[in-house]
């Protein structure tokens, strides 16, 4: 699976960038962000995308969010 | 002057990808006095073009210090007791009431931000509105009023030019005479006000009064936050983004005009702690719970379709974490929809609290449905201090 890392980013450029990245991977992403306005975000576009969004923590203070279809 | 109308060619996407239409939002033309203030305006930096938004890193109301940190200190200053003093910060209202003699009140208040907009005329107006609204909010009128303003030392002098012509038609519009004022050299431009009204002290609205049984009625439509998200990286559809610059920029003087001739028992206005935020304040200072019909809430077009797809400030996270406990939700009320109640407004509308029959003589006067409206009741305390169905 493709990852985005969006760590450091804030909003609303971690959707921007997963916008222009699953045009480039329409089957699926996973993203790396560090804030929690980054990760729901992320996640509500991917859910209104209609992808299956999971999220994980990563590590400390960073979390992944996938998408899958 | 170099702040022409230039399209950004570096936009990565096309505008208005996300402009889902929706049943439940308005629709119609919106008109902007002035430019096109929806273009991306560009401004000199060392000779080479960037946008106002560009240079900061949140902006408009949703730059506010996220209210817990906020509490986190003046909560543990002491408190100030003077007899003058009418309202401090201790009853979270929007401005500070002092006695002046003769039963008259000084009523003042101080605002700035960072833009939200990249034309800097309008930022000026935004600004300039914004702070004088935390007068009419306390029912009463701005009369005199300072400049604040940071302005990084690269840009162009001409650009602080706009910014301070944008707020001094917006004060005069008022019937506020702005004179002075403070600047500061500072990589991130910011614009507000200090501003002053005079009034009777046993007219002034304050968060106190709300009373079970009270209409709540809100004058602006929530959005601002979301569309000034999407707008800085051009996701905003035009429209959307027109009307959230004509709210922005609309003196709430009109809506307290009309609400003077009213019974308002407490009024608040909505700005970057969110309806839920603002509303809450207003619970608790008035010893209430408010019951709000989230079908009824005033929306600008495009802003729940935009929450959607995740254009929301980190303003609006703060905020849910600030009312963690004190907002509740009907199982059926959408995610946009409580996107929408937590997101921060900029220069929002007035939140009043009036008896039944005042609020509809209110309503009908203002006659604007599309942004004012009864959005809500005022019940004896019990449960959440804001219910959402």
């Amino acid at each position: 699976m493709t990852v985005l890392d969006c760590v450091g980013l804030s909003c609303p450029i971690p959707v921007v960038k997963t916008k222009k990245a699953l045009k480039e991977h329409p089957e699926g992403l996973e993203v790396l962000v560090d804030n929690v306005a980054a990760k729901e975000n992320v996640s509500r576009f991917g859910k209104t995308m209609g992808y299956t969004v999971s999220v994980s923590d990563e590590a400390e203070g960073v979390w992944r969010v996938g998408m899958s279809k | 002057m170099k702040f022409g109308l230039e399209k950004n060619t570096e936009t990565p996407f096309p505008r208005g990808d996300f402009a889902a239409a929706e049943s439940h939002e308005k629709k119609g033309s919106i008109g902007v006095e002035g430019e096109a203030a929806s273009r991306p305006v560009t401004v000199l930096k060392n000779g080479s073009a960037v946008r106002l938004t560009g240079m900061v890193k949140t902006s408009g109301c949703a730059a506010k210090l996220p209210p817990e940190k906020l509490h986190s200190v003046i909560d543990r200053l002491p408190l100030q007791n003077n007899p003058n003093l009418v309202e401090g910060f201790e009853s979270a209202d929007d401005a500070l009431v002092y006695r002046v003699g003769d039963g008259q009140v000084s009523v003042q208040t101080v605002d700035f931000f960072p833009p939200m907009v990249d034309d800097p005329y309008i930022f000026g107006q935004v600004a300039a509105a914004n702070a004088m609204s935390d007068i009419y909010a306390m029912g009463g009128e701005p009369a005199v009023a300072m400049n604040l303003m940071c302005f990084p030392s690269c840009l162009d002098l001409d650009v602080m030019k706009r910014i301070l012509e944008g707020g001094l038609d917006k004060a005069r519009e008022a019937g506020a005479v702005i004179a002075g004022g403070h600047t500061i050299e500072d990589p991130t431009p910011k614009y507000g006000l200090c501003v002053t009204g005079f009034m009777k002290e046993s007219e002034v609205w304050s968060n106190k009064g709300a009373r079970p049984g009270d209409c709540v009625v809100l004058t602006k439509p929530l959005g601002a936050g979301i569309i000034n998200t999407a707008a800085k990286v051009d996701e905003a559809p035009e429209e959307s983004v027109l009307e959230a610059v004509r709210s922005m920029t609309t003196l709430n003087k009109r809506a307290r005009d009309i609400a003077r001739k009213c019974q308002v028992h407490a009024a608040t206005d909505v700005t970057g702690f969110s309806l839920s935020g603002h509303a809450s304040e207003v619970a608790l200072a008035s010893g209430v719970s408010i019951l709000i019909d989230t079908k009824s809430l005033p929306v600008m077009s495009g802003a729940l379709s935009l929450a959607s797809f995740g254009f929301l400030p980190e303003g609006r996270y703060s905020n849910e974490n600030w009312l963690y406990g004190k907002v509740s939700f009907a199982p059926d009320v959408p995610q946009n929809m409580i996107d929408l109640v937590y997101d921060p407004q900029t220069s929002g509308g007035l939140l009043l609290f009036m008896p039944d029959e005042d609020a509809r003589r209110f309503v009908s006067e203002m006659a604007d449905p599309a942004s004012c409206a009864v959005i809500g009741r005022v019940v004896e305390r019990g449960g959440a201090l804001i219910s959402y169905s």
